[in-house]
């Protein structure tokens, strides 16, 4: 057994790091306040690669493992959560199914500008009454010619706002439930599809988060991603490693609290000497250390065995449940440390609190996760 | 345009610890990084490609790990990567480390070599002077403008107080500082490109054919009187509160210290 980075790893991380702390640091707060889409610097990590990560290098991708995939969310998402769900997404919602499922002229279409950074990707599956319930799907597919004609809306769509394309989900035949679900890949440019209402959030408020409104859109049959009425099991399968990419950025908001608290406890003065010589700040440090090693073994755990062709939906939904929750404990604590600081917006971790939390409910939340390991447990 | 770059692997850290007995470096336990000034030699090296075309290729000497800062190098970018390793280049001062980085230059062909002004570790900025000499081409220190045309380069040479504008012909080698350019990051592609499909050739002193009385410790003619690193200065203060209230602070610790009377 293992424990160490290779060198290439090391290399994705350092600089990751690097261009995080640089690039993205300095913006952080700013887009965090003003809820402005970070178009820059997105694009920046679009032209690195890092939008399409593991995605070969023929479809326009850089071939690179899952570990050096999660290594880069949790960098990207120490410094910003926002920019961290932005690329997980696009890397794992959407270039990952249409790199799995997807026909050759749909690779060439779509994975290819989506792996490179030329384009945007989201992910449609959320609909008002279909959230948990993601089998409940009332959009619908009607075929008609060599299109299918597509209404309804999907919501809380991250990325949907300046997505150029989309991967969506709609009931191609409603007498089979979740066996009558397809998938297609839409373009922003389709006759009958806008944006609907923009989320204003708690947290990520820096990532956008986008109603897509479909009336009488018609997509071309060969946009079908996979078979006709197999699309749940794509979304099921998607969301499995959707979930590794925000188990990853829930370890980075941990990471970054962690490692705010630890500069504060040792620079703030209380009775006379810095807090951190309470044993009170130093069992919170502990605790945070000790549980962000064991949600970053779960999370790398995760991300092992997809790249090694193994099943990965019990550890990655095992990663997403324990991480999001050390990230709510870990950014909890670091406000705790830092007193009323903390509480304001002079100190970066009450940004992170409220970045925590949307980890314990989106794509798929804590209980969803518990559901899919105990289902697991007593099959 | 054929360049040539000449990189030093560096511990990751200003706070350079020297063993006390043996008056070297401690290296155990510190990450390695190209040096900084490096970087920006590579970035102006593959801008020059980019306008120019030809070849770019990173040179460096010291033991086998420094094939990782090769290999960041060429994440970057560069084209080839040399590495000079051999126990005989061992214990080599800056005169030494030249002759063998001149010797390899001379042996790839070249129209410019770059080098970063200097390396935090050693802080002697003298490897890429002494190339110069070994070379017999000329030489601009501390640029931070390059142009290149008609066979020449064309520098800014960043002065105390002010710059010059020096005009060689090429062949030459120049010293770059950290003004001259932004280095641009590794790219994914590029990081997977350096360790799964790119080498990084090995040249020992024969490859380069060095008089063996040049190279290593019999080459050096630097002694080591000492080697410390420098007092930390003290504690910066910042002072806190309104303008005016922070100028009478201010002024009162000036008088203090008697810089106002």
């Amino acid at each position: 057994m293992e424990f160490a980075l290779t060198k290439e790893q090391e290399m994705v991380r350092n600089t990751i790091r690097e261009f995080a702390e640089k690039e993205i640091g300095p913006i952080a707060a700013e887009i965090d306040e003003t809820s402005e889409f970070p178009v820059e610097t997105v694009k920046k990590l679009g032209e690195l690669g890092f939008m399409g990560m593991t995605v070969p290098k023929e479809y326009g991708g850089a071939g690179l493992d899952d570990i050096s995939y999660v290594i880069s969310i949790e960098e990207i998402s120490r410094v910003c959560a926002s920019h961290g769900v932005t690329v997980s997404v696009n890397n794992s919602l959407v270039c990952w199914p249409i790199l799995k499922f997807g026909t050759e002229e749909q690779k060439e279409k779509y994975l290819k500008p989506l792996a490179s950074g030329q384009k945007l990707g989201c992910f449609g599956l959320t609909e008002p009454s279909a959230g948990t319930d993601a089998g409940s799907q009332t959009m619908v597919a009607e075929k008609k010619g060599d299109n299918y004609i597509i209404n309804c809306n999907k919501i809380f769509i991250t990325n949907g706002e300046k997505a150029d394309v989309a991967i969506i989900f709609a009931m191609t035949d409603k007498s089979k439930g979740t066996r009558g679900i397809s998938t297609f890949i839409i373009e922003k440019e389709f006759p009958g599809f806008s944006i609907g209402t923009v989320e204003k959030k708690m947290g990520i408020r820096g990532s956008c988060t986008a109603e897509l409104v479909f009336e009488d859109m018609e997509v071309p049959a060969e946009n079908l991603l996979g078979q006709e009425n197999k699309g749940f099991k794509i979304a099921m399968a998607t969301l499995d490693g959707g979930r590794i990419g925000i188990s990853a950025q829930a370890l980075g908001i941990a990471q970054a609290a962690f490692e705010a608290s630890l500069k504060y406890a040792k620079e703030r003065e209380q009775f006379g000497k810095p807090i951190s010589k309470f044993q009170a700040i130093q069992w919170f440090l502990s605790d945070m250390a000790t549980e962000i090693d064991a949600a970053r073994l779960l999370v790398y755990r995760a991300a092992f065995n997809k790249w090694q062709g193994k099943s990965y939906t019990v550890p990655a939904a095992m990663a997403k449940f324990f991480a999001s929750d050390v990230a709510m404990k870990a950014t909890r604590n670091a406000i705790q440390i830092h007193g009323g600081y903390g509480f304001t917006k002079d100190y970066p971790v009450e940004r992170f609190y409220r970045d925590a939390k949307i980890t314990e409910i989106y794509e798929g939340t804590t209980e969803v996760q518990k559901m899919v390991i105990s289902g697991n447990l007593l099959k | 345009m054929n360049i040539i770059v000449c990189i030093k692997q560096v511990p990751d850290t200003t706070d350079v610890k020297i063993d006390p007995k043996t008056g070297t470096l401690i290296r155990e336990g510190v990450p390695s990084i190209v040096n900084p000034d490096d970087k920006h030699a590579i970035e102006e090296a593959l801008t020059l490609r980019e306008k120019f075309g030809g070849k770019v290729t990173a040179l460096s000497m010291g033991p086998p790990q420094a094939e990782d800062a090769l290999r960041e190098a060429s994440a970057m970018g560069v084209d080839e990567m040399i590495l000079l390793c051999d126990r005989a280049f061992a214990g080599a001062d800056t005169w030494a480390t030249s002759y063998a980085l001149g010797e390899a230059v001379k042996k790839l062909g070249y129209d410019l070599v770059i080098c970063g002004r200097e390396a935090i570790d050693g802080d002697t900025a003298q490897i890429g002077p002494q190339m110069a000499e070994h070379l017999g081409v000329p030489q601009i220190t501390y640029v931070r403008k390059v142009e290149v045309g008609d066979g020449k380069i064309l520098c800014e040479r960043a002065l105390e107080d002010g710059y010059e504008r020096i005009e060689a012909n090429l062949p030459a080698l120049i010293t770059v500082i950290a003004d001259l350019n932004k280095p641009r990051y590794p790219s994914v592609r590029g990081i997977v490109e350096a360790y799964r499909e790119k080498e990084v050739k090995t040249w020992t002193a024969e490859d380069i054919c060095a008089d063996e009385t040049c190279i290593g410790l019999d080459g050096s003619p630097t002694e080591v009187k000492k080697t410390f690193a420098p007092e930390p200065k003290g504690e910066g203060e910042v002072l806190e509160g309104g303008t005016t209230e922070v100028c009478q602070q201010l002024v009162a610790k000036l008088k203090d210290k008697n810089v106002l009377r």
